[in-house]
């Protein structure tokens, strides 16, 4: 199989290459975990199109159930077919609903299956899943059957840290931690998105938004996503670098923030040492 | 041949078993690093660590291990092998030697060869204080002064200051035993507890509701409907932490109100005491102090990982009672309360310090930041907004 890769649209670096080449040279799952917006989902989706396989994502809740990425056996609606006198009742399988792991399991090629944000889900959640990511199998008990992979899809698991995850599941994954990028890859970034993106207002506009992220009482600090949005929106409004200049503008809070800083304690804390800053001048 | 690079992560604390290591053995048999050291360090770093908090650690060993650099200093705290800051050895310079001393010394071998005398001397007075004198208290006996031996230079010539650093408070203090009697009077602090007990409830878990079921089936004429209702339960088991006395005394009705509030929201809930850091014993009643002891390690081996350890202390002492033997104001320590510190950490995985000392003062204290490292960073100020960190720490 082809090595992963930085693409045009998504910049790895050699770290994460690394990362998640050995995760597929062994094929153990990924467990990624970085801040919000560094783009830990997005990873799986590009480690698929580099590859040129298929991605199956399976997005936790806290509702979701281990057993739920494997299958569900609707027992309730065979007990109303039951009372009904339906026929479909004396097939058991007719009530087997496959998961997204089965459907992984069953592909024709290999494929990329992307777990997404498993920390949200109970906190025993992974450990119910440690056989089966192990061994890529398990039994349907209704139907007596036991399915295997016929590829080891690549798993790639995404955490935002709100749960410790149990140590035996972390020994079977290989594990990389997306570190805030700096300004220089940045920059790659945005030209990778924006190829007609003025250097000007881009250098302004990381100014600003490395300036924001300095700020360490913040709630949430702006991430790339929050970056890319915010350029978007400059792009449309057609706004002049100068704009972004905090130094001599008279007001220092960036314009179009609301795509920078997510909470209203956040605005109120910039606005506030952006007053501090124009009174100390 | 990178058998010791395990055996160094270990040291450092990492939890890398023999199955990391092989996943690592087979990946460079598989040849995802090709002969590149960087490639192999990010390699080992993805196969090896397995936690973000854990990065730092990993660094520094590989750093040791493959570069041959001096360790910086330990986790554990056993081998503080530091450089003398200068600026220390330059005040005590100007207490151990006589103006003729000093002008003898400049003209044999100038300032470096007075900071090898220094040196020796310095090791020498260790030495004799580990031979049996506490090194607290004991002022007369060191040739430096009333200030004793410290290597990280913090009580040099910084007594009396606004902080009772504490050396015999023990001597007057009244112990109180915490209990929960105190009513809870701060409603602030009833919300917070809230925010504590979401963690408790894990899940959505669903049961049958078997007399809704009927009632419903019934009112359908027969056909079935199920009913659900969600599960209570909770699960939480929480090992409460607390330093009484000494400088905590301020902090004891903060502590209570959050003791007696504790007590009502989790299920297991265990409380033992120390004093400024813990050592190898903790009491499990305050009263009955000297009969009611229990070891920590009995503490480490009887409550498992799983359980939540909530430290509640000011973390304000001598340095020395945190990173030297024998550095606690009550007892001969063999080991340093870093090292109990740093056990208590790698055994329980969620971990949580509540500060009632106002955030804003903890960087002059020197102690609150030891602590904070040995935590891990996980130190949180007695408000509503700490309560909700700690509530993130220990979900």
């Amino acid at each position: 199989m082809q090595k992963f890769q930085s693409t045009e649209r998504y910049i790895a670096p050699r770290e994460l290459e690394v990362a998640v080449n050995a995760a597929v040279a062994l094929q153990r799952p990924l467990l990624v975990k970085g801040e919000p917006g560094t783009g830990k989902t997005v990873l799986a989706q590009e480690v698929a199109r580099s590859l040129g396989i298929p991605l199956i994502e399976w997005h936790i809740k806290s509702t979701t159930k281990a057993q739920q990425g494997l299958y569900e056996y609707d027992a309730v609606s065979r007990l109303r077919d039951g009372q009904l006198g339906d026929e479909r009742v004396r097939d058991i399988s007719n009530y087997i609903i496959k998961g997204k792991l089965w459907e992984a399991f069953e592909y024709e090629t290999p494929v990329v299956l992307l777990i997404d944000e498993i920390d949200k889900a109970d906190i025993e959640f992974p450990n119910d899943l440690l056989l089966e990511l192990d061994r890529m199998q398990f039994h349907v008990y209704e139907t007596k059957q036991t399915v295997v992979a016929r590829h080891r899809p690549i798993v790639i698991i995404t955490s935002n840290n709100e749960k410790e995850l149990p140590d035996a599941f972390l020994r079977r994954c290989f594990f990389h931690f997306i570190r805030f990028p700096d300004r220089e890859t940045m920059e790659r970034i945005l030209a990778s998105h924006y190829p007609d993106l003025r250097s000007d207002l881009a250098r302004e506009a990381l100014n600003v938004f490395f300036q924001i992220r300095e700020v360490n009482e913040l709630k949430k600090k702006p991430a790339t996503s929050e970056l890319l949005d915010w350029l978007k929106l400059l792009m449309i409004e057609d706004m002049p670098p100068e704009a972004l200049r905090t130094s001599d503008a008279k007001v220092a809070i960036p314009p179009l923030y609301g795509a920078l800083l997510k909470n209203e304690q956040d605005v109120h804390l910039f606005e506030r040492l952006a007053f501090l800053s124009r009174a100390r001048r | 041949m990178f058998a010791p690079f395990i055996l160094e992560l270990r040291k450092a604390g990492l939890p890398a078993s023999i199955t990391e290591w092989l996943a690592l053995m087979g990946a460079m048999k598989a040849g995802v690093a090709d002969y590149d050291i960087d490639d192999f360090y990010y390699l080992a770093r993805t196969t090896l660590v397995k936690d973000e908090r854990h990065l730092d650690r990993f660094d520094r060993v590989f750093g040791e291990v493959f570069k041959g650099l001096e360790p910086p200093t330990t986790l554990t705290g056993e081998v503080i092998q530091r450089e003398l800051p200068e600026e220390w050895l330059k005040k005590l310079a100007e207490r151990m030697f006589t103006a003729e001393e000093m002008a003898k010394i400049k003209a044999m071998g100038g300032f470096e060869k007075l900071m090898e005398t220094l040196r020796e001397r310095l090791a020498e007075q260790k030495k004799r204080h580990q031979g049996g004198n506490r090194m607290i208290g004991t002022n007369g006996t060191s040739p430096f002064g009333a200030e004793g031996y410290n290597p990280e230079g913090v009580r040099i010539g910084q007594e009396g200051g606004r902080q009772r650093r504490a050396v015999k408070v023990w001597d007057k203090r009244e112990f109180r035993d915490l209990d929960d009697e105190a009513a809870l009077g701060s409603r602030a602090m009833k919300l917070a507890l809230r925010k504590l007990r979401r963690f408790a409830r894990q899940g959505e878990a669903n049961e049958l509701d078997v007399d809704g079921t009927i009632g419903a089936t019934a009112r359908n004429a027969g056909t079935l409907d199920l009913k659900m209702r969600p599960e209570r339960r909770n699960a939480v088991k929480v090992l409460l932490l607390l330093d009484i006395g000494g400088s905590m005394d301020d902090h004891v009705m903060a502590s209570e109100e959050l003791f007696s509030a504790a007590k009502s929201e989790f299920k297991h809930l265990v409380h033992l005491y120390f004093h400024n850091c813990p050592y190898e014993r903790f009491w499990k009643s305050n009263r009955r102090r000297a009969e009611q002891t229990v070891t920590t390690w009995d503490v480490l081996r009887t409550y498992g990982p799983d359980w939540r350890v909530v430290f509640v202390g000011d973390a304000s002492m001598a340095p020395y009672e945190i990173v030297e033997p024998g550095g606690s104001v009550e007892h001969w320590n063999e080991e340093a309360g870093k090292v109990w510190l740093h056990r208590i950490t790698s055994h329980f995985r969620r971990v949580a310090w509540i500060n009632p000392t106002p955030q804003k003062h903890w960087g002059y204290t020197t102690s609150i930041n030891l602590i904070h490292d040995a935590v891990e960073g996980r130190m949180f100020p007695m408000t509503l907004e700490g309560l909700d960190g700690v509530a993130r720490a220990l979900r």
